[in-house]
């Protein structure tokens, strides 16, 4: 898992079977001191409550799948918890 | 697995239900010099502190498996305090 801001969100009328009711946001990973890293990817909203502006983790690959109410949906990345903290001693 | 320094945590209260509980770590990966590079947040199982070396399970089915579960969002688990690594190199202090 790895921590993203949350920056924006995707309307998607048309999609695969599964998708539908999930929403889509735009997130930038973040490194542990909360900088970004990398590039802005799409991620399924798995919480239900994440909007823009907030700090979130996220879970890749198969495991994001496993955080939708449906089994083997064609998603990639997951919203799994909206962050009240982080603390890095380094 | 993978061999790693614990840093930090993360806490929430608005998370995927698995998660309700559950320690989170961030853990960065150690090289074989002593430098990292990169890093995860993973579950703790074995009560890891904060600057601990650590070993870190990254995959989901045997993560799953840890915690009697089927399904669940569940990837990275620190699963052992590492007393000593050699990596063939001096090793990192814990």
């Amino acid at each position: 898992m790895q921590l993203a801001r949350v920056k924006g969100t995707v309307v998607a009328t048309i999609k695969s079977r599964g998708l539908e009711g999930v929403r889509f946001l735009i997130v930038q990973p973040l490194d542990k001191h909360q900088e970004p890293v990398g590039n802005e990817i799409v991620a399924a909203d798995a919480v239900h409550m994440a909007g823009p502006g907030e700090l979130v983790y996220f879970v890749s690959s198969r495991e994001a799948a496993e955080a939708m109410p449906e089994r083997f949906v064609p998603v990639d990345h997951a919203i799994v918890g909206i962050v009240d903290g982080v603390q890095v001693t380094s | 697995m993978k061999v790693g320094v614990v840093s930090g945590h993360v806490y929430s209260t608005i998370n995927f239900p698995f998660f309700d509980s559950k320690k989170l770590m961030i853990c960065d990966y150690l090289n074989a010099d002593g430098t990292t590079s990169g890093y995860t947040i993973a579950v703790d199982r074995v009560g890891a502190g904060v600057g601990e070396v650590v070993l870190i399970m990254d995959e989901g089915n045997s993560a799953r498996q840890m915690f009697g579960l089927t399904t669940g969002p569940i990837r990275a688990v620190v699963v052992g305090i590492v007393d000593e690594a050699d990596f063939g190199t001096p090793s990192p202090s814990p």
